[in-house]
């Protein structure tokens, strides 16, 4: 468990990590901006409290490991990655140009600290299964971590993957639903409903836990609780928003999906995040 | 000598024998482990070997994390099922560069009466367009162990094709299969007969009812469908004026694709390419021999196909 201190500097670290995100995609002119927010926190927390990586050595073997499944929020992993020394800030302008370590979805072998290719949705969970096995196989303690949409739990592959976790009783594994209610072609409950999301996870066999995914201390909390070893895989449902701290994403979920923001809703954005710094 | 086996079976054993020899080898099913003969790893080391049921994406989305954290995965089912999951395979595997062997069984018509649906006639050709994957189909039991050896100790992306009917013994105990080479069975000089896997062994027997008509037929079994012998091909390309190649999957983008390729990119070539093979069809249910004799895959077809395309 973090201290309240080590939450409070954090929570600064993470407004910056969301000025990052924003001025990558927009120097990108494309990308993700609302799953980015709506996740920053959950893999903020993660990263700074729980896996087990030393970002200067970010294959040894007996690591944690953390595969991004929903890869179109990868600014938010870069900007924890970059945060964290994996790499140079200087790189995050790079995002999605020709020829950067920064690929628009997440590439094995490009940045490090990138574990899987992700970006066709659905296909992480699976990974992360097959990572945890292996880790389990070679009698080591390390922790898979699985960071899922909520509208990509709507692909086949992840409930194949949830059964087998479930069949196979790999507590090693814990997954992460980023339930930020909308995707492309509009809300979560109107395109494809998830819900019941907790009972569905409980009937493949997993246990589980519903927190506020922007609650520093309940996300510190819940990950606490998955580092339990208790027979089953855990899943960590976040309820979260789309486009997390930037008020006029907030206000349009659907919108803002996967547009880029112009230059000066950008700067408009950032500046209101500054004054957050600027505050405290 | 040898006995006719079927690749599948020969791959099961080699597979069991090298499982003690690799520590790092790991093997998944998907509901199929009898049929692909996985059960017999599955027997020797069961707490290596993971029943996936019939969930064929999964069981390879999990043999990459396996393969990314170390294993060596071998991920089995018919080869109509597993590459069926291209999608999976093309991101989770060959993007990944994650440590996994692609197993498909019973390819082709060669599976019989099950029919179509159960028959994989375009895997190669998947299989072909993924950056970094290896793609391999033995002829007989000698080639297939000593594939499979190949990818027990080599890291990296591959996909193994098999079949389910006994395949007759083509090499002596010498032979040595090599990766991205052609496999010279005869020599000849008016046509190469280019085959791999079921069909191969047909064709040494289509060989031999050529030479009654006076015909003389080189046959060249082709293991290695990526890498690809694009210089060896363009060679034959450049000595005989026909190359017909053979093989029990769709006409487009298998072998005859790949032999097609190389010899349209190569200088000197004086060799018209016949590809022959499942003209663009869909298969149908029938014995294993009635459907080579259908397409013209057994001795005596492929024999009229050569043929045919020499006009003698």
């Amino acid at each position: 468990m973090a201290t309240e201190a080590e939450l409070k500097t954090l929570e600064r670290t993470l407004i910056q990590a969301r000025i990052d995100i924003l001025e990558m995609i927009t120097a990108a002119g494309s990308g993700h901006p609302g799953g980015s927010l709506s996740a920053i926190d959950l893999i903020g927390v993660l990263y700074a409290h729980h896996l087990r990586q030393d970002p200067k050595a970010p294959s040894a073997p007996q690591r944690d490991r953390f595969v991004l499944s929903k890869g179109h929020g990868v600014p938010a992993l870069y900007a924890v990655l970059a945060e964290r020394g994996y790499f140079d800030r200087a790189l995050l302008p790079t995002l999605r140009k020709l020829g950067s370590p920064l690929q628009g979805h997440p590439v094995v072998g490009t940045a490090p600290g990138i574990e899987a290719c992700t970006g066709s949705l659905g296909q992480g969970l699976s990974v992360a299964l097959g990572m945890a096995l292996g880790a389990r196989l070679d009698a080591h303690d390390a922790r898979v971590y699985c960071l899922m949409g909520d509208g990509e739990i709507q692909e086949g592959q992840v409930w194949e993957a949830a059964m087998a976790a479930g069949k196979l009783a790999v507590d090693g594994l814990v997954g992460i639903l980023d339930f930020n209610k909308a995707q492309i072609d509009g809300l979560v409950s109107d395109v494809m409903p998830i819900e019941p999301v907790e009972a569905k996870w409980q009937s493949f066999g997993w246990l589980t836990r519903r927190i506020d995914g922007h609650d520093l201390s309940a996300i510190d909390a819940a990950l606490s609780w998955s580092r339990v070893r208790e027979g089953k895989p855990k899943l960590i449902v976040a309820d979260t928003i789309k486009g997390k701290g930037v008020s006029f994403m907030e206000s349009e979920l659907v919108k803002w999906h996967g547009v880029a923001p112009t230059q000066d809703q950008c700067t408009q954005a950032v500046a209101a995040l500054r004054a957050r710094l600027g505050g405290n | 000598m040898q006995k006719p086996k079927a690749s599948r079976q020969a791959f099961g054993e080699a597979l069991a024998e090298l499982g003690a020899v690799h520590p790092e080898i790991v093997v998944l099913d998907a509901d199929l482990a009898k049929s692909t003969k996985s059960e017999l790893f599955m027997k020797k080391f069961p707490e290596r070997f993971f029943e996936m049921g019939i969930a064929e994406q999964n069981m390879v989305g999990v043999a990459a994390g396996l393969g990314l954290a170390g294993k060596n995965a071998f991920c089995c089912s018919f080869a109509c099922f597993v590459a069926g999951r291209f999608e999976t395979i093309k991101i989770s595997v060959a993007y990944s560069g994650a440590n996994v062997k692609i197993v498909g069984t019973h390819a082709g018509v060669g599976i019989g009466p099950d029919g179509y649906s159960q028959m994989g006639l375009e895997d190669l050709a998947l299989m072909r367009t993924l950056p970094g994957m290896q793609v391999y189909q033995p002829a007989d039991e000698l080639e297939t162990r000593q594939i499979v050896a190949h990818l027990a100790a080599n890291p990296g992306a591959a996909y193994l094709r098999l079949t389910r009917q006994e395949l007759a013994p083509l090499h002596g105990e010498g032979y040595r299969f090599t990766p991205g080479k052609l496999d010279v069975l005869a020599e000849g000089k008016d046509v190469a007969i280019f085959a791999t896997g079921g069909p191969t062994m047909h064709a040494v027997t289509a060989r031999a009812e050529l030479a009654k008509a006076g015909i003389d037929a080189a046959v060249v079994n082709v293991p290695s469908i990526k890498p690809f012998d694009d210089a060896g091909t363009q060679a034959w390309a450049a000595k005989v004026p026909l190359i017909v190649t053979v093989e029990d999957h769709n006409v487009l983008g298998g072998l005859g694709g790949a032999v097609a390729e190389a010899v349209s990119a190569g200088h000197g070539s004086k060799a018209r390419v016949v590809r022959h093979g499942i003209p663009d069809v869909f298969g149908e249910s029938g014995e294993p021999d009635e459907l080579y004799a259908k397409f013209k895959l057994d001795g005596a077809g492929i024999a009229a196909v050569v043929r045919e395309a020499l006009g003698r």
